[in-house]
């Protein structure tokens, strides 16, 4: 497989190449030779298996992280294609002409992250959220907490606790203080 | 023409009586059917409460005065089959107003609820329920073909179009039955009538996890109400009938409960051991094994 | 505008989430005349529901109620992780049947309608649809913290946090997730809260309908149906 990463970095000059196991290796290349390599993996290396499509939010870098994650399963292989996009106006050029369930991913994160793909079918319509108006929920300076305080009707009286505290203050008042204990003897 | 009211209040007593037996029969079925499965299962008054609980229903929304006439075109086709089914052979009382050739309008009986039904269901709009007319009213003409074949055999054995005749033929001992002078009609009819109680290899009209619940989808309260009180009705009449045909009649209200409950439980456990046919497999496991019994006996004859 | 009809803005505000099917348009009749056909005030009824009152004799009304409580006909229809401990109810280990509780695949003909666990704003929708459908003495049951207080997904974006501002609860079930046991003493309260004549529910949605519509269509923001789902 090493074989296969060396030409692919000589084909398409990747940027980034991790060893995640022996068998799985995440690529990293620019947004416009993404589907490029996607469809040479598909039609040449016998990548036939397409798993997932995410999404990562990278708001202090300004970038979405987009993963394309594919199948060798004669070789039992797997690489996964990571690519960077502006999360301004995000827009990636779509591949559902090679599978089909891609086209359900991109509809997915055009509706969780707002990311566009032109010329996939159906972008516009609704996938999950049914008349959703904010902005969309999975981008991370979406407040979820608040717009649900906001929007659904929280009842008065919920408190929070952090567990540790709780359970030795409710559950053992009368241990011993373990973790410090253990702390001062290291 | 002079109006005979005993006879009237008789058949009314007799109405009453079958209902009761019927919500009976039906809990009693769904009792050993859960005991098959290893529960409890239902209390034995549970059909009886069930139906309250219908009539009591507070609101009531309707599609159209075919929806109001569905369940009780379908009641009429199950007090009609009751009115013209003598009960028990011997009496003057319990003959209810059954007639020279009443099998004929026997026959036309069972299929008017069916038609009636499939009219109302039909204006709920429900789609469900067209699907669950399509697949009942196919599976029904499946069933009435062996049904006609066996009773068109009986006929001419028994030269005769009455019930009271045919019963009275089959008088002093089984060794007369039709289902011994006649097996090959008795089967077939007996076949057909799995599918006409709609226990399980064939219940795929009104099973509730089918389709929801085939043609009654829309029909809720006093409506189901009426639907059930005809399923009682339905089933211990059809038993009778099959039991006036087959088995020689009944000469006590005693020996018919015995007899129609045999008839029944032999729906009911061919229905615990079978799974469901889907609806082309049954017309034409109708189409094949039934009938092809029933030309044989009309042949044979 | 009368109080009974719908408010017609509204209509045209959320015309944009319509199904095709549902959007007005212009049919040709068979005389050949040309009519304005709008789906939803045309097809569906714009009535508003009414309050059954009981049976005014109390012995009937009495008896009833204890037919209604011994006969719980629960609708099939499951939401969130509460839906999968439905079916072991129906198990030799459980069988609720010993207490008069069967299923019932559609709305029309059942009773009870069980809200397992949390719900989403799209399941929200449906589970409307389906309470309205059903008819008059009908009763909620609402399983799991999350239709109490929102449980673990109180802060959750699509998740709704008190089921009881949108459709009127009798009963809850707390826990995360009860066990059947839970729910079958669930079943317990609920028939006691009928056989005592409590259980009008029906008739309390039907009084504060205006408010619980509010809360409704607050988070409902394609609200593409009648009012009432008749």
């Amino acid at each position: 497989m090493k074989n296969l990463i060396e030409r692919l970095h000589i084909k398409y000059s990747l940027t980034d190449i991790v060893n995640q196991r022996d068998n799985f290796v995440y690529l990293t290349i620019r947004k416009e030779n993404a589907i490029d390599l996607v469809t040479y993996l598909k039609d040449y290396e016998g990548f036939s298996h397409f798993v997932l499509l995410s999404c990562v939010d990278w708001i202090e870098d300004g970038k979405f992280q987009l993963s394309y994650f594919l199948n060798q399963p004669n070789k039992k292989f797997d690489i996964a294609i990571r690519t960077m996009i502006d999360r301004e106006n995000a827009e990636m050029q779509s591949s559902h002409h090679l599978w089909k369930h891609i086209e359900t991913y991109q509809r997915e994160l055009r509706e969780m992250y707002g990311i566009n793909f032109p010329k996939n079918p159906r972008i516009e319509e609704n996938f999950i959220l049914e008349g959703w108006d904010e902005i969309p929920p999975m981008r991370r300076e979406f407040d979820t907490k608040r717009y649900s305080e906001k929007t659904f009707f929280p009842r008065e009286g919920r408190k929070t606790y952090d567990p540790a505290t709780y359970m030795k203050d409710k559950l053992y008042p009368n241990a011993p203080i373990t973790a410090k204990v253990n702390k001062k003897d290291e | 023409m002079e109006i005979d009211f005993n006879k009237i209040l008789f058949a009314i007593i007799g109405l009453i009586i079958v209902l009761n037996w019927g919500l009976l029969m039906s809990s009693i079925m769904r009792k050993i059917g859960a005991r098959v499965a290893g529960r409890h299962g239902i209390p034995w008054f549970q059909p009886w409460v069930d139906l309250v609980k219908n009539y009591a229903i507070r609101s009531q929304i309707t599609h159209g005065v075919m929806f109001y006439l569905g369940p009780v075109f379908r009641l009429s086709g199950g007090v009609g089959l009751f009115l013209f089914m003598p009960m028990i052979f011997g009496s003057d009382l319990w003959i209810n107003f059954s007639f020279k050739g009443d099998i004929i309008l026997i026959l036309y009986f069972q299929f008017f609820g069916m038609l009636g039904m499939a009219l109302g269901a039909g204006e709920g709009g429900q789609p469900h329920s067209f699907i669950g007319i399509s697949r009942g009213l196919s599976q029904f003409t499946a069933i009435e073909v062996p049904m006609t074949l066996a009773v068109i055999s009986l006929a001419v054995q028994y030269q005769t179009l009455s019930i009271s005749d045919i019963v009275e033929a089959q008088q002093g001992g089984f060794m007369n039955w039709t289902i011994i002078t006649n097996p090959f009609a008795s089967i077939a009819a007996m076949l057909s009538l799995l599918g006409a109680f709609g226990h399980s290899p064939f219940n795929l009209v009104k099973a509730p996890n089918e389709i929801p619940i085939g043609p009654p989808t829309e029909y809720h309260g006093t409506y189901l109400g009426v639907l059930r009180t005809n399923a009682a009705i339905l089933h211990v009449v059809e038993a009778v009938l099959f039991m006036n045909l087959f088995f020689g009649g009944a000469g006590s209200w005693l020996e018919l409960i015995v007899k129609s409950f045999l008839i029944y439980f032999w729906s009911v456990f061919v229905g615990m051991v079978f799974p469901r046919f889907r609806i082309e497999q049954s017309v034409v496991w109708f189409l094949k094994v039934p009938l092809i019994l029933g030309i044989i006996a009309i042949i044979l004859l | 505008m009368t109080n009974d009809k719908l408010n017609k803005n509204q209509i045209e505000d959320v015309s944009k989430f319509f199904a095709p099917e549902n959007k007005k348009k212009n049919v040709e009749t068979p005389d050949g005349q040309i009519i304005e056909v709008n789906p939803l005030s045309d097809y569906f009824s714009e009535a508003r529901p009414k309050v059954h009152e009981p049976n005014s004799s109390k012995v009937v009304e009495t008896f009833l109620n204890w037919a209604r409580a011994e006969s719980l006909w629960v609708l099939g229809f499951g939401t969130g992780c509460g839906s999968i401990e439905i079916p072991p109810l129906l198990t030799p280990r459980f069988d609720a049947f010993r207490f008069g509780v069967q299923m019932r695949p559609t709305p029309r003909q059942s009773n009870v309608i069980i809200i397992s666990g949390y719900l989403a704003v799209k399941t929200l929708k449906r589970v409307i649809r389906s309470y309205e459908q059903m008819q008059n003495p009908k009763y909620v049951l609402a399983l799991g913290s999350c239709t109490i207080n929102g449980g673990m997904y109180f802060d959750s974006y699509n998740t709704i946090n008190r089921l009881d501002k949108y459709i009127p609860v009798d009963v809850y079930v707390a826990g995360c997730m009860p066990r059947p046991e839970a729910l079958l003493a669930g079943f317990m309260k609920l028939k006691e809260l009928i056989k005592a004549g409590k259980a009008e529910n029906a008739n309390k949605y039907v009084e504060n309908f205006d408010e619980y519509k509010a809360n409704q269509k607050k988070i409902i923001k394609d609200w593409n149906m009648p009012d009432y789902n008749w």
